[in-house]
């Protein structure tokens, strides 16, 4: 393992050290705790969002902290769901007794921890509400599973449920949209190498020098099919092919993501999304945004993810509404 | 067969001491099939635990399972938290009040430890998780008279191994389906460690 730490066990600590330091008129951390808040937290009258999850995915979440997205990250450690009481920590550092909302994404251990914080939220008198982000179509959606995972697309229900509320919105507004996202975005991702956990050491998984994963998600987990490494154009088929087949997105608008997994360069991130773009003019899709980048990724894995965000009216709006946070300024 | 506070205590430490040096062994065994975090977040979570514990005075076995619970529950995150954290939460609400636990006292513990998990988790017997090592246990808890230590290990060991040749239904294991048999669950090996360690416990103090 070659990587730029001190204790691989305090890594968690020491990153958020340098995060808050790189943003002070943005980010600050509660005492004592792994929650990053917004400088100007609580804001009363506001429904405050609160995410988070496993450290290893920056930007994700502490980088969507701020105006128009959300009151709270919660780090846990890497690729790890946060524990109960630091997420509860969390809500009780946003709350604006307006209600908090969770935006959780659908990993088992991120829905217990999440929902055992919002029970001690309640048993407080903070209402609490939350959305379980299932995105990622590589794995099948049966009652016999967990369900899908929640990946990149997660970013899309921070930005729209974050702009809700920071237009007015009451908690179950807020909820609705976030349903509606939820309902309206589906990605898919590959890696090409595994990355390394740096309390274990080990990379996570091992890939030959020709071969790629098809549909991992974004703990360095397993994908769903291992191949030989095809094209650009061949991947972006495959990712799209896979998003569009699972829903129908016949003559609508949509919001596209290209999200680079950790260390995959931007040139080749817009290769792809070259070719994403035109699959779905072929389509006869209109794209009304795109977004090619870091969003979530995990670690320094080699890889990519492709989402896909149906949209309406109001979505639109709440897309292009500002955002103040340090990984995604509108 | 009955179980105090020193053997309560006992029984933690032992605990730790089986996840402290199979840490590698069992995120191995979750790389193969999860994200291989399982090690880690048990060994920081029992670590804690032991830290907590052998600073502490107790007067009952209740207080130590109490105690463990919420350091789990606070330490280790991921999936593993809440349902350890949860399992002795349920067993000390379970005994309060009681000097020492007997068998029977355990076995109405391990039943409503379980009944927790399987609440918090959503999760039943058969789909390769911890349960399908504590459901078995939790039987032969219930149903044994005179029951010998060496059988709850068995019972633990046997049903373990067991989780080799299920698919996962529940849990990260979940997204590879058929690709998931073959490989032993993660947390049910980790559960074994706590049978196997408290059938020692016991042993000796028979």
């Amino acid at each position: 393992m070659k990587k730029i730490v001190n204790d691989p066990n305090q890594v968690v600590q020491d990153m958020l050290k340098g995060l808050v330091a790189a943003y002070p008129e943005s980010l600050k951390q509660v005492p004592d705790t792994t929650v990053v808040v917004r400088k100007d937290a609580p804001v009363t009258n506001k429904v405050a969002l609160v995410s988070g999850g496993g450290s290893g995915h920056e930007p994700a979440h502490a980088g969507y902290v701020g105006a128009g997205m959300l009151d709270a990250a919660v780090c846990g450690e890497t690729f790890t769901s946060p524990t109960p009481d630091q997420v509860f920590e969390a809500i009780k550092a946003v709350d604006g007794s307006a209600g908090v909302f969770l935006v959780i994404k659908n990993y088992t251990g991120d829905v217990m921890n999440f929902e055992m914080a919002a029970e001690l939220a309640e048993a407080e008198g903070i209402r609490v509400e939350k959305v379980i982000v299932n995105d990622d179509v590589a794995v099948e959606d049966s009652s016999f599973t967990t369900g899908r995972r929640g990946i990149a697309g997660t970013v899309f229900v921070h930005k729209i449920a974050g702009a809700k509320a920071d237009k007015g919105g009451s908690l179950e507004e807020v909820k609705a949209v976030a349903d509606k996202v939820v309902a309206n975005v589906r990605s898919m991702g590959m890696a090409l190498s595994p990355c390394t956990v740096p309390a274990s050491g080990k990379p996570s998984f091992e890939l030959a020098e020709d071969e790629m994963e098809i549909g991992i998600g974004i703990h360095g987990e397993p994908g769903i099919e291992r191949k030989t490494i095809a094209t650009a154009d061949e991947i972006a088929e495959e990712l799209t092919g896979k998003i569009l087949e699972d829903m129908d997105y016949t003559s609508s608008e949509v919001a596209v993501m290209v999200n680079g997994l950790g260390s995959t360069p931007e040139m080749e991130l817009f290769i792809l999304n070259g070719k994403v773009q035109d699959i779905l003019a072929e389509k006869g899709i209109k794209v009304y945004k795109t977004f090619v980048g870091e969003y979530m990724t995990s670690l320094e894995m080699a890889g990519c993810s492709v989402s896909l965000l149906k949209l309406d009216d109001e979505l639109k709006e709440l897309l292009d509404s500002e955002s103040k946070a340090p990984a995604f300024r509108i | 067969m009955e179980l105090h506070v020193a053997q309560a205590l006992m029984w933690i430490e032992r605990t730790n001491e089986k996840i402290q040096e199979n840490k590698e062994y069992l995120s191995a065994l979750d790389q193969a099939i999860g994200d291989g975090d399982h090690g880690i977040n048990m060994a920081r979570g029992f670590q804690a635990v032991i830290e907590k514990t052998s600073s502490s005075e107790y007067e009952t076995v209740s207080d130590v399972l109490k105690d463990v619970a919420m350091t789990l529950m606070a330490k280790v995150g991921g999936a593993s938290g809440p349902l350890y954290g949860t399992a002795f939460l349920k067993m000390s609400m379970s005994t309060k009040g009681k000097e020492s636990v007997s068998q029977e006292d355990l076995a109405e513990a391990v039943r409503q430890a379980l009944e927790g998990m399987k609440q918090r988790g959503k999760a039943t017997e058969g789909e390769k998780t911890l349960i399908d090592v504590w459901t078995p246990v939790q039987e032969l808890l219930e149903q044994s008279e005179d029951l010998q230590p060496e059988e709850i290990k068995k019972t633990a060991k046997d049903a373990m191994e067991a989780t080799k040749n299920i698919m996962a239904t529940k849990g990260r294991a979940a997204y590879l389906k058929e690709r998931s048999i073959g490989h032993l669950d993660a947390g049910s090996v980790s559960s074994y460690y706590l049978f196997e360690s408290l059938a020692n416990v016991l042993e000796e103090g028979n």
